[in-house]
């Protein structure tokens, strides 16, 4: 796994990979990775390691390289041991049906209701567990903070009257949403920008809503660091967003 | 008359020796409990409900959807009470004894059993949430819950409880909630609460 082939996902909108591109025996930054008919690539996904259908992508950037505002023990488990974990089990539970190692796991959270009724919770939580990871990593970076510029500060200023206004709603549903869960910046099926909250690791893909944002509000997320202080937690987040990174999944939200 | 934090039954350092320390419980106790129970005064004072008992608060906002906040409250007091009392700092864990222990025995087919059960049960309760021994019916049964919701509620009664949200564990175990049900089932369950219960049911 390089970094050149997550942005190569990127690119093709499968932020968090798929078996079609697990390829045995291709560079996995091959362009005929991308374009086998999906017949030849299913030939091929059997011959890959089961097991290995998802993977934990590798953070893009050191364990401390947040500090102070996320230390590097919680991004250590947080990788390490919680997101890992999510992708082992998605793995398991789609080794039972292979052919839904053809679609990656934004699709299956966008047709959950079609996925087997005997895996169904299971990638919902653990599919969803890793595509909001994937995604949190992605717009998180040592040079992070600031506010956002051009089209997707527009687009924030129409929504919510200003980007302070925003992060105020943002922070509410984060402190809001109780137990375990995810507080987002969605663009819903109209194409109007919303703040929702999610519960546990429901993606907004569920419901038709497209990710541009999202703040991972479970407690392993900030304990080690801040305790019972979520909202001290919510409001030291956006020293580390990349607004880079979000406003591309803005652009990739608007063509969707 | 306001709803109480009850004292914790034993000195926030008396698990420390038995997997649960006493940082543990200034955040666990001094922290979330207390918080659960300043939100419930805040959000009934001056409401019928102030004057109404915790379990009459509980069922009462359980079945009302615009009281989730209240009842989330309401509900978390309930439980963290219960859980402190469902631990003891002595002789805590393993095998049951008494009527608990034959009942087990038939009910759940033996204390071996009844760990798998109970193991699974906090093991798989996706996100925040409570694994239980109840009765239901004049029978025992596991059971887990999501975030605040407890027994009371579907109409069984609560014998023992396990808080398998990440703050109860989280500073002694980090992500490895396997250990922490293994360390209460070894450690710290209080046989004989469960029998108190299971007598005055």
């Amino acid at each position: 796994m390089t970094f050149s082939r997550r942005h190569f996902l990127t690119l093709l909108g499968a932020t968090t990979g798929t078996a079609a591109f697990s390829l045995v025996g291709l560079p996995e930054t091959s362009p005929i990775a991308a374009t086998q008919p999906a017949a030849a690539a299913r030939l091929w996904d059997r011959t890959a390691q089961a097991s290995e259908t998802f993977k934990l992508p590798p953070l893009p950037y050191a364990y401390d390289a947040l500090e102070p505002h996320i230390d590097a023990e919680t991004m250590q488990f947080h990788h390490d041991k919680h997101h890992a974990a999510y992708v082992k089990n998605l793995n398991a539970a789609i080794d039972q049906y292979p052919d839904l190692k053809l679609m990656t796991a934004e699709e299956m959270l966008r047709q959950i209701d079609t996925i087997p009724e005997s895996i169904r919770t299971t990638v919902r939580n653990n599919g969803g567990g890793h595509v909001n990871h994937s995604m949190f990593w992605e717009i998180m970076s040592p040079t992070g903070g600031g506010s956002p510029s051009g089209a997707l500060a527009t687009a924030i200023r129409q929504a919510f009257g200003s980007f302070e206004a925003f992060q105020t709603t943002f922070n509410t549903a984060g402190a809001k949403q109780f137990g375990s869960g995810w507080a987002w910046l969605v663009m819903n099926p109209t194409g109007d920008l919303e703040v929702i909250s999610t519960p546990n690791q429901d993606s907004p893909l569920m419901q038709g809503y497209y990710p541009i944002m999202g703040n991972d509000v479970w407690e392993h997320a900030y304990y080690l660091r801040y305790r019972n202080k979520r909202d001290e937690y919510l409001k030291a987040w956006w020293n580390v967003l990349n607004w880079e990174a979000i406003a591309q999944r803005y652009e990739a939200a608007v063509q969707v | 008359m306001a709803f109480v934090q009850e004292p914790l039954p034993y000195d926030p350092g008396a698990l420390e020796s038995h997997g649960m320390s006493a940082k543990t419980f200034e955040f666990h106790y001094g922290k979330h409990h207390a918080a659960y129970v300043t939100n419930l005064n805040n959000m009934t004072k001056d409401t019928e409900l102030a004057d109404k008992s915790l379990e009459e608060v509980i069922q009462i906002s359980f079945k009302d959807s615009a009281k989730a906040g209240i009842f989330n409250n309401a509900a978390q007091v309930w439980n963290h009470t219960f859980f402190w009392n469902s631990m003891t700092p002595s002789g805590g864990g393993g095998a049951p004894t008494g009527a608990i222990a034959a009942k087990i025995d038939s009910d759940l087919g033996g204390y071996e059993k009844f760990k798998e059960a109970f193991k699974t049960a906090a093991a798989t309760q996706f996100g925040s949430g409570w694994a239980w021994l109840v009765l239901e019916n004049g029978t025992l049964k596991v059971t887990k819950t999501g975030n605040a919701e407890n027994p009371l509620v579907y109409g069984q009664v609560p014998l023992l409880t396990l808080d398998v949200w990440e703050h109860a564990y989280y500073i002694d175990f980090q992500n490895r909630r396997p250990d922490f049900i293994q360390n209460y089932l070894e450690q710290l369950v209080n046989w004989d609460f469960a029998n108190q219960n299971l007598a005055a049911a």
